[in-house]
């Protein structure tokens, strides 16, 4: 990777279990950097990241709660990590199932808020 | 929504559904229309589809100056609507998609299903009729009027 996030991306997927990470401009859901597993394809997963954390933000932002700082999804099969950072980008996690998720939030926030 | 090939329906209309499209219209590169949906008028639908065939060909055209691929997706974001304009190629030729969405459906969300769309048009597309015809002027007119028959269902 040669993106100025690639160090920080790998730093990531360094984690056990971390199955790929990606950077996505959270305006138009397109990918900005990614680390992925082999065979993970990253526009899907960027587009519907982005759809997802709009649409929280509009319904925490309606509700009188601001800006979500994390989304996390788990679900059978594994978790989707959500982390808004500033100048509209949002740092995505995908994890498997035997993952450190308490570690990897605290890794997620702290790079998200060096994402610029 | 309407369609000259009825097989092209049902790929177009998951795509419309999944990506909530107001307008969506596919066309040859000659700018004849496959398919439509939201268009209500034929002045707008066959001036739609002249204009997006012309931005294709002239933007592959300045890419071809630049020595580079031709592009295969023109964005224009607008503040209320966002226009894609993308080709691909079927087993039937290389066509166009002029999609018309609101501004805020995410233009990544768009290309997944294009993507998705175009897989499914490829593996739908049914073997070329035996022996092409040739097109006589006196047909022209005639075919045009079924072609608006067959998308405006009048």
């Amino acid at each position: 990777m040669t993106t100025p996030y690639g160090a920080m991306l790998d730093s990531l997927t360094r984690l056990r279990g971390i199955r790929g990470v990606l950077v996505v401009s959270m305006e138009d859901g397109l990918v900005v950097a990614e680390s992925l597993m082999a065979g993970m394809k990253g526009s899907p997963i960027a587009a519907l990241s982005a759809t997802l954390a709009t649409r929280v933000a509009e319904l925490t932002g309606s509700s009188g709660h601001g800006l979500p700082r994390f989304l996390h999804l788990q679900g059978g099969d594994g978790a989707l990590l959500v982390a808004p950072a500033a100048s509209d980008l949002l740092l995505v996690a995908v994890a498997g199932r035997d993952v450190p998720l308490g570690l990897l939030r605290l890794e997620m926030l702290r790079m998200a808020e060096r994402l610029t | 929504m309407r369609a000259i090939e009825p097989w092209v329906l049902g790929p177009l209309g998951t795509f419309v559904s999944e990506s909530q499209a107001r307008l969506a219209l596919l066309m040859t590169t000659s700018g004849q229309v496959v398919a439509q949906h939201g268009f209500a008028g034929s002045l707008d639908l066959m001036a739609s589809a002249a204009l997006g065939s012309g931005i294709i060909a002239s933007t592959s055209e300045l890419a071809v100056q630049m020595g580079w691929e031709p592009f295969r997706i023109v964005m224009h974001h607008g503040s209320r609507r966002a226009h894609f304009l993308g080709w691909f190629d079927t087993p039937r030729g290389r066509w166009i998609a002029l999609v018309v969405f609101s501004a805020d459906t995410k233009l990544g969300l768009v290309q997944v299903f294009f993507e998705r769309m175009v897989e499914e048009l490829v593996a739908a597309t049914p073997p070329e009729p035996g022996q092409k015809k040739e097109v006589l002027a006196a047909d022209f007119e005639r075919e045009l009027n079924a072609s608006l028959r067959a998308l405006f269902g009048r």
